[in-house]
């Protein structure tokens, strides 16, 4: 016990200056010429096998008694998850890419021992069909300016040593040895830093209410609900270097003076809230936490709190009814949160990737941070690049850029030779925006003008066989499930809402269909008590908008353009191509498909309920669906 | 079916729960206001909320009964009732949506018989949907037992199903 | 010399001094001078005819919800250059703004709340008087049959006036409902049956029973609406 105690005391950083003095020894200690392998163990990776791969390199690494000459470390997110599993080989960065546990010998053998490289593991330019063997030109990555999530690739999240001899907790100390509250506000505000949570609320004007606010007891809170489907860079921020949330926050807590800061992720990331636990030990353990941080007299705590499953406690009002153990229902937001939020004490809340943002505006400066971006909208931003796109993964770029550049130049185009059709941004509460706004830059308020917003940076692509009406409709039916159920707008709204959509999607829709859902629109966004229930009915606007020759469609014609509401398709057979292999036959659920064993089978269209089984099941093409 | 109940097997276990449910709820003693972490920490335990656990914490942390039980509902990590041995979590969230997530839930409720949140009757699986895990690159995804499968269409979804008795 | 309204047939005309604890503010173009710290639900019950504002989820027995949202009006604080939508049972009431209980866009509003709250409870009195007097005949929508509208009086007189929580709202969204804990159909002995939940019900969906507790209100849902994603299936009726 005493010694453990002794342990203990032993770690804590009594000053800026020791912190200093623990930064150059360890950056001392970094052999810049030394081979270091980074393995992403993001949850991303893992779901294609990264554990495995890691363990295959621990192993081949004792078995060749390389321990002593190399680095090797399980890193944060590289963002390229589509690729994954991932492995990096410093110093010069060999791009591995769709690693297995098999090719770690041949990796160990050829890369490490002898120098050369594997072109398997290669990554190919699927655009020009050229191989690239180092990281920066991978063109995914060399469009990108990775200020926040450049470090996700070159720390272990779980070594607070290495987040120090990276750089970090220089901001902090910058803070600590002399800069006023006032003048950290001031450092926000003046980098024109938004909130990256959704809203783009300015950060510092609301750290400076929150400042202002009366009250001795104040609250940081932090943001990591991350419910927009599709959105996961919160996830591999707080994976993958969740020190600089927490600096961002301590930074965050010593401008408006709280004592006490929580976390609250949501219950689908438990590597996030793993990692984030032991990043607040490590930080309790060097002082940078806790009791007079860094000698001096602020003391700041944190606490991580997990949700409970609910998309709804993404808003403000709603997170903080959770963290004071009630239902997550939002509240009116007549007096702000920075006045009264968490059991009614003024409180800062702010979004994973906004909190990312503070030490380095604190490292670099107002004016370095403003001149990234565009007028309205500065620094960079963390785009999840999903969908039919090639390049699948986190991106991050500065304000500024198109969605063209976003979806062609990085992500590398739309797969199988498929026609782009629309992105969606801004989850649930965004809007689809069609090819000929794609020469927009993408930014808060352009991104508005169109009718979508950025909200937390979700970037969803689709082709030529998504079905525009059915996208509207999977988004209300999110919606419905996720709504609180408190106002009636938005409970009742969206259950109609829900109820039209599935009867324009099954064939049973009626012009005036439309007409009601603007109206219902327009109850919800007048009507409604927050965000999620304002906001609700943008996919359907915005699809209407733009989309509304496949609502006709559907409507008017009882068909789906894009083939995907089974309910308006027919499925046959083409007798050409039909095997007889009678696969799709023995699929089928209600006997439907008839035929003898190497003969053309045909589907009996009274018995056949659409459900796309035999479609899905033919390896021949055989199925045809229209 | 034995008809010789094993009567003081059972009270240990009963006993044991016992002791498990009152130290998990004292830990929470000073931090009421956790009472989500609480009942995802009896979730993680007994893979669903007793009944008689929401009874004993809403008496040991002075909370109403009616709160707690408000609490456990709203919430889509709670279950009220027992779940199977194997749970399946089909990701719908847009990206796996967009790829053909809910193929896969389709495929659950026609192989079988489940819906989400449902239980199989032999206790084999329980299917839960999810909005969103966080890999959307990889869509569409299933987490089984806590093991995230990428890229998993019907016929994969049968092959990872098989290895879950 | 101010003239200010007290109710629709009432004036004062009054001396213009500095207090901080008076609000002056406009209500559909009449002024009108209220004590500060009230919501201007609560400031504009008191002045017969001044503003017209229904309300199903307020009562003053208990705080404010701002559930039903039948009570939104449009307030504008820059002299009426902008208007925004906001529910008047919460909203307090500040020096100088401009209140509009009744223009083109808040019936507008409200009739699109009507309409939807007939459509959950086509066969309720107080809705279907609500009905009349906006003008809304037959919901263009799939109809249930609840009387009770998820106001939330009843949980909160047991919580806040009795202090017993006996019942409280369970689920979420639209699988939402009053219950008791585990949904059990009779209260047990945390209701000490003291009626105030069926005293301050809008609707008359809870009502006191002939064992001295309360009936709780069932919850009926048109199928329609449960749609494909049914994962939160629960409800009393199983």
């Amino acid at each position: 016990m005493v010694e453990q105690v002794r342990k203990l005391l032993d770690k804590k950083l009594t000053d800026v200056a020791a912190l200093e003095a623990l930064r150059k020894s360890l950056q001392a200690d970094k052999d810049a010429s030394r081979t270091v392998i980074s393995v992403c163990g993001g949850t991303g990776c893992r779901a294609s096998g990264a554990e495995a791969v890691v363990a295959a390199f621990a192993e081949e690494i004792e078995k060749q008694e390389l321990a002593a000459k190399i680095e090797f470390k399980e890193t944060g997110c590289h963002g390229f998850c589509e690729r994954g599993p991932v492995v990096v080989i410093g110093p010069k960065k060999i791009f591995y890419q769709r690693v297995q546990p098999e090719d770690v010998p041949e990796i160990i053998a050829e890369t490490i021992v002898k120098g050369g490289v594997v072109k398997r593991l290669l990554y190919t330019d699927p655009a020009t069909d050229e191989e690239i063997t180092y990281e920066p030109d991978v063109p995914f990555y060399q469009r990108q300016t990775r200020l926040i999530l450049g470090a996700n690739g070159e720390i272990d999240p779980t070594s607070i040593d290495q987040y120090i001899a990276a750089g970090g907790y220089t901001a902090l100390a910058k803070v600590l040895a002399g800069m006023k509250p006032e003048a950290i506000v001031k450092e926000i505000t003046e980098a024109g830093l938004r909130g990256r949570g959704g809203g783009g609320f300015p950060t510092g004007r609301k750290w400076q209410s929150c400042r202002a606010a009366e009250g001795e007891v104040k609250y940081v809170l932090c943001n990591a609900d991350e419910g927009d489907p599709g959105a996961y860079q919160d996830r591999s921020i707080l994976e993958g270097n969740p020190h600089s949330v927490i600096e961002g926050m301590i930074i965050g807590a010593y401008a408006i003076g709280a004592r006490q800061g929580y976390i609250y992720v949501r219950n689908e990331y438990p590597l996030a809230v793993e990692h984030a636990r032991a990043a607040l030990d490590q930080a309790v353990e060097y002082g940078l936490l806790g009791d007079n941080i860094l000698g001096t007299d602020f003391s700041f705590r944190i606490t991580i709190n997990k949700g409970g499953g609910a998309f709804v406690c993404g808003e403000s009002s709603a997170l903080i009814a959770s963290l004071e153990g009630k239902v997550g229902e939002p509240r009116a937001k007549y007096v702000h949160m920075s006045e009264k939020g968490l059991w009614e004490r003024p409180s800062l809340l702010n979004n994973v990737k906004t909190w990312a943002n503070v030490p380095l505006i604190i490292n670099k400066g107002a004016d370095w941070y403003s001149k990234i971006g565009t007028k309205g909208s500065k620094g960079t931003m963390i785009f999840s690049l999903v969908g039919k796109i090639n390049n699948s993964g986190l991106v991050e770029v500065p304000f500024g850029i198109t969605l063209r550049e976003m979806i062609y130049d990085i992500g590398g185009g739309i797969p199988n030779g498929k026609k782009f059709k629309a992105v969606q941004t801004g989850g649930p509460s965004g809007g689809c925006i069609p090819e000929e706004f794609l020469d927009t830059p993408v930014d808060f308020d352009e991104l508005t003008k169109l009718g979508s917003m950025m909200g937390s940076g979700g970037m969803i692509v689709m082709d030529e066989d998504n079905c525009m009406v059915d996208v509207a409709r999977y988004f209300i039916e999110f919606l419905k499930g996720e709504s609180c159920g408190k106002c009636t707008p938005c409970r009742e709204g969206l259950a109609k809402l829900s109820e039209i959509l599935n009867r324009i999607t099954h064939g049973q829709g009626v012009p005036e269909d439309l007409e009601l859902m603007a109206d219902l629109g327009e109850v919800l966004h007048d009507g409604a008590l927050c965000a999620l229930g304002k906001s609700a009915a943008n996919p359907v606007l915005s699809t209407l908008r733009y989309f509304k020759d496949e609502y006709l469609a559907h409507i008017n014609e009882k068909k789906c353009p894009a083939g995907v509401c089974h309910e308006l398709l027919t499925f046959s057979i083409d007798a050409d191509k039909c095997t007889g292999c009678g696969v799709c036959a023995r699929n089928c659920s209600t006997n439907a498909i008839s035929g003898e064993k190497k003969q053309p089978h045909v589907i009996n269209q009274g018995m056949c309920i659409k459900c796309g089984v035999c479609y899905d099941s033919c390896k021949f093409g055989a199925v045809i669906k229209v | 079916m034995d008809t010789e109940l094993d009567f003081t097997a059972l009270q240990a276990i009963f006993e044991n729960n016992a002791a498990k449910v009152e130290g998990l709820i004292d830990s929470y003693a000073d931090k009421k206001e956790q009472l989500i972490s609480l009942l995802q920490d009896v979730q993680a335990e007994f893979n669903y909320i007793p009944q008689d656990v929401i009874v004993r914490i809403s008496q040991k942390l002075e909370l109403p009964l009616s709160q707690v039980f408000s609490v456990a509902t709203f919430f889509q990590a709670f279950s009220l009732k027992p779940r199977g041995r194997h749970t399946i979590t089909v990701c719908l969230g847009t990206a796996c949506h967009v790829k053909g997530g809910q193929r896969l839930v389709d495929k659950m409720a026609r192989d079988f018989n489940l819906q989400p949140g449902e239980t199989t009757g032999d206790e084999r699986f329980t299917l839960e949907t999810a909005n969103c895990l966080g890999c959307c690159a990889l869509g569409p995804v299933v987490v089984v037992d806590g093991k995230y499968e990428s890229q998993v269409n019907p016929e994969k979804l049968d092959k990872i199903l098989k290895k879950y008795e | 010399m101010t003239k200010y309204w007290l109710s629709s047939e009432e004036s004062v005309d009054v001396v213009e001094a500095e207090d901080a604890n008076v609000v002056r503010f406009t209500v559909d173009d009449k002024d009108v001078m209220v004590s500060a710290g009230q919501t201007i639900y609560e400031a504009l019950k008191r002045m017969p005819g001044i503003g017209d504002i229904p309300a199903l989820c307020y009562h003053p027995a208990v705080r404010s919800y701002g559930a039903c949202r039948l009570c939104t009006v449009e307030v504008s604080e820059n002299g009426g250059q902008s208007f925004r939508f906001v529910a008047s049972c919460l909203y307090p009431v500040k020096e100088g703004m401009v209140v509009r209980t009744n223009s083109e866009k808040v019936r507008k509003l409200r009739k699109g709340i009507i309409e939807l709250l007939l459509a959950r409870s086509p066969n309720t009195q107080v809705i279907k008087e609500l009905a009349a007097a906006y003008g809304v005949e037959k919901p263009r929508f799939s109809l249930g049959d609840n009387d009770c509208i998820l106001c939330g009086l009843c949980v909160r007189a047991c919580q806040e006036i009795i202090g017993q929580s006996a019942i409280s709202l369970v689920n979420r969204g639209i699988y939402k409902e009053v219950a008791a804990p585990f949904y059990a159909y009779e209260l047990g002995e945390g209701c000490i049956g003291c009626g105030d939940c069926a005293f301050v019900c809008p609707t008359g969906a809870i009502r006191m029973g002939a064992n001295g507790k309360p009936e709780l209100p069932r919850v009926k849902i048109p199928y329609a609406e449960i749609g494909a994603m049914a994962g939160q299936a629960k409800t009393s009726e199983g």
